[in-house]
């Protein structure tokens, strides 16, 4: 812009320069528009992104492309292995009709595995939302007023980190299980609240640090210069600031969230597996993991198409959190 | 180090109080204890004394709380809710009669996780100077890519799919192991337990090689004319494998204490089996018992890196 106002003398020297700035000067980009092109240029975080979004329909339309009712018992076609296997270990045939075959009880597994879709990206998605609000926002006021509240919470933080996470959320699944709190939406509310308790405490050490470095900005001074009050700085300069962080940090919370639902969910302590087919929630990949042990000569694919779709899942949005850390903070690339 | 461990007591011990059931009242499978003789056992176990604070006179500290915290410190867990007549530290610690320490479940879980860790560093730490020192190659593309895979994918998958072809579909191992004394039967699961460690140490390794390659001082020796391997074993890797050391102790900790799903899976005989039968039974002292020995090896595993950096880099000093 600069260059373009300097050029506006009529010589002829001047003239070309001034094409010259034409050229090289254009429309002004913002940072997120920058970071959305590098996104978009990074192959692995793409792919992630698509598989993310193939398992988000697959989870908001399993009712629609489930080819059976996951909780349907064919009696008699228990154990069927895939539709390509022609002759398994229980001697059985796959049948088109039952694409990945039938677990011990008949029912399809192809079919569970599309409405377990919904369980592990919902155990994704709530608790790392609830996470980040939480966590940013006491992250932040910490961060900007520091003093004794800034003191409490990092003692928080540091008695939250010395607790191991997985022993903590076993804990919490086993001794509130039989409670209230532990049978609401099949259980799925008190891994909800576990997971936010424990990984909020990393979003509000983040958040912090950022509010720590930004609030020295020169942007923050200048703002307060023309009279800004503390929650506009906070909510109009320092947020915006810190939004990457929180994104990508967000992009590798999901995942760890749903291995931990699949855990719990091996151990007996995740989803309740339900038998009323009004549930939103009937089983999820964690509890299928559970059943399929069993099976594992006679019909692998009950282990096998949860496993798949966890690893699937879990790579996906590790794939796209490197790529939004690259993106949103080029100077952290390794 | 001792607040925390007294807050993970603290926590455990409320939410386990939370649980339905006591120690005489569920083992539906055995002849129930009747109310006089629970009571007694009551007594003789301190269960009907408060559970934190005694207020109704008396030493404020005489509560089953800290009865249990008092007991724990002295090697002492308490009796296993489901497993009768055994203590919970017994059912970790105790060796079959005849045999030393070391055949204990908690041992068997000790030598999986350093089998575990062992193999992870020998493979790891190679694969990351190799990576760091063909930067950009594609051997290097070929290691980030194994250890992001091995970083995001979740041990007991990779156990699903080695379980169903090296068992189910090659029968190169059998699905339910009985026998472990072969040390052939411990390489499967140790593989696959030490796969994210491998794929971390590698990661790690190859950062750390990457940042002191940039170093004023490797510049110096490549001055002086040293050869490649002197500046490579001297300079280098000697620095590079600080933080890389440091590590260890928690990879260690976090090895034993989060092998409960591999050991399930493989139907290994360790602390950590006991552990998921534990939850499965509902066996509340036994998991607390072990949640609080897990803790413990965490903490001082975390304690442990603070004190290597001492060692390992004069210039950071332990206060």
């Amino acid at each position: 812009m600069t260059t373009t106002a300097q050029t506006q003398t009529p010589s002829a020297k001047s003239a070309s320069a001034a094409e010259t700035a034409k050229v090289l000067s254009r429309p002004s980009r913002s940072f997120w528009r920058d970071a959305w092109s590098r996104l978009l240029h990074n192959k692995a975080a793409v792919a992630g992104a698509l598989v993310i979004l193939f398992f988000m329909f697959v989870a908001i339309f399993a009712p629609l492309l489930a080819p059976h009712n996951p909780l349907e018992l064919n009696s008699g076609k228990g154990f069927l292995p895939p539709m390509w296997v022609e002759n398994s270990s229980t001697g059985k045939a796959g049948t088109p009709e039952f694409i990945l075959g039938t677990d011990n009880l008949g029912r399809d597994v192809l079919s569970r595995v599309i409405y377990g879709a919904r369980v592990s990206m919902v155990v994704g998605f709530i608790p790392t939302l609830i996470i980040v609000v939480v966590g940013v926002s006491l992250g932040m006021i910490s961060g900007y007023f520091g003093g004794s509240t800034d003191n409490l919470l990092m003692r928080l933080t540091d008695i939250v980190y010395a607790f191991p996470d997985l022993l903590f959320f076993i804990i919490v699944m086993t001794a509130l299980r039989a409670t209230a709190l532990g049978q609401f939406l099949n259980g799925l509310f008190l891994l909800f609240v576990a997971l936010a308790l424990v990984n909020w405490v990393g979003v509000a050490r983040l958040v912090r640090g950022q509010v720590l470095s930004l609030k020295e900005k020169d942007f923050v001074l200048a703002s307060r210069a023309v009279g800004a009050k503390d929650t506009r700085i906070m909510i109009r300069h320092i947020l915006p600031n810190s939004l990457g962080v929180i994104i990508v940090a967000m992009a590798f919370l999901i995942p760890g969230a749903i291995i931990t639902e699949a855990i719990l969910g091996y151990l007996g302590l995740g989803l309740r597996p339900s038998t009323d087919p009004t549930d939103i929630f009937i089983t999820s990949w964690g509890s299928m993991l559970l059943e399929g042990q069993t099976a594992i000569n006679n019909q692998p694919w009950i282990l096998l198409a949860p496993a798949i779709a966890v690893a699937l899942v879990v790579l996906s949005f590790n794939f796209l959190g490197d790529g939004l850390r690259d993106a949103l903070d080029p100077r952290l690339r390794e | 180090m001792i607040p925390v461990l007294l807050l993970v007591a603290l926590i455990t011990f409320t939410l386990m109080h939370q649980a339905p059931g006591g120690p005489w009242d569920r083992d539906p499978s055995r002849r129930q204890v009747d109310a006089s003789t629970q009571e007694a056992l009551n007594k003789k176990f301190g269960l009907d004394k408060p559970l934190f604070v005694n207020i109704e006179g008396g030493n404020p500290l005489d509560s089953q709380f800290f009865t249990y915290v008092g007991n724990a410190i002295q090697g002492d867990l308490g009796p296993s809710y489901r497993q009768r007549g055994r203590d919970v530290q017994d059912i970790l610690f105790e060796p079959p009669k005849g045999k030393a320490i070391w055949d204990s479940r908690f041992g068997y879980s000790m030598r999986l996780g350093l089998l575990a860790l062992i193999l992870a560093a020998l493979l790891g730490i190679p694969l990351g100077i190799l990576a760091a020192l063909r930067r950009n190659t594609i051997f290097d593309y070929s290691a980030l890519f194994v250890s992001t895979i091995g970083i995001s994918v979740p041990s007991f998958v990779l156990a699903i799919f080695l379980i169903i072809i090296l068992a189910g579909q090659l029968n190169l191992i059998k699905i339910i192991q009985r026998d472990w004394s072969s040390p052939g039967a411990w390489l499967v699961p140790a593989v696959v337990l030490g796969f994210g460690t491998f794929a971390y140490i590698t990661r790690l390794t190859r950062n750390s090689m990457l940042e002191v390659m940039g170093q004023d001082y490797v510049r110096t020796a490549k001055a002086k004319g040293l050869g490649g391997r002197v500046i490579i074993t001297r300079h280098m890797l000697r620095n590079a494998l600080i933080p890389v050391m440091t590590i260890m102790g928690p990879a260690l900790a976090g090895l034993i204490t989060g092998s409960f799903i591999i050991e399930t899976m493989f139907g290994f005989p360790g602390s950590g089996r006991e552990y998921v039968t534990a939850i499965g039974n509902r066996d509340y002292s036994m998991i607390m018992g072990t949640t609080l020995i897990y803790a413990l090896l965490i903490v001082l595993a975390n304690l442990t890196v603070d004190i290597m950096y001492g060692f390992l880099d004069p210039r950071i000093k332990v206060k």
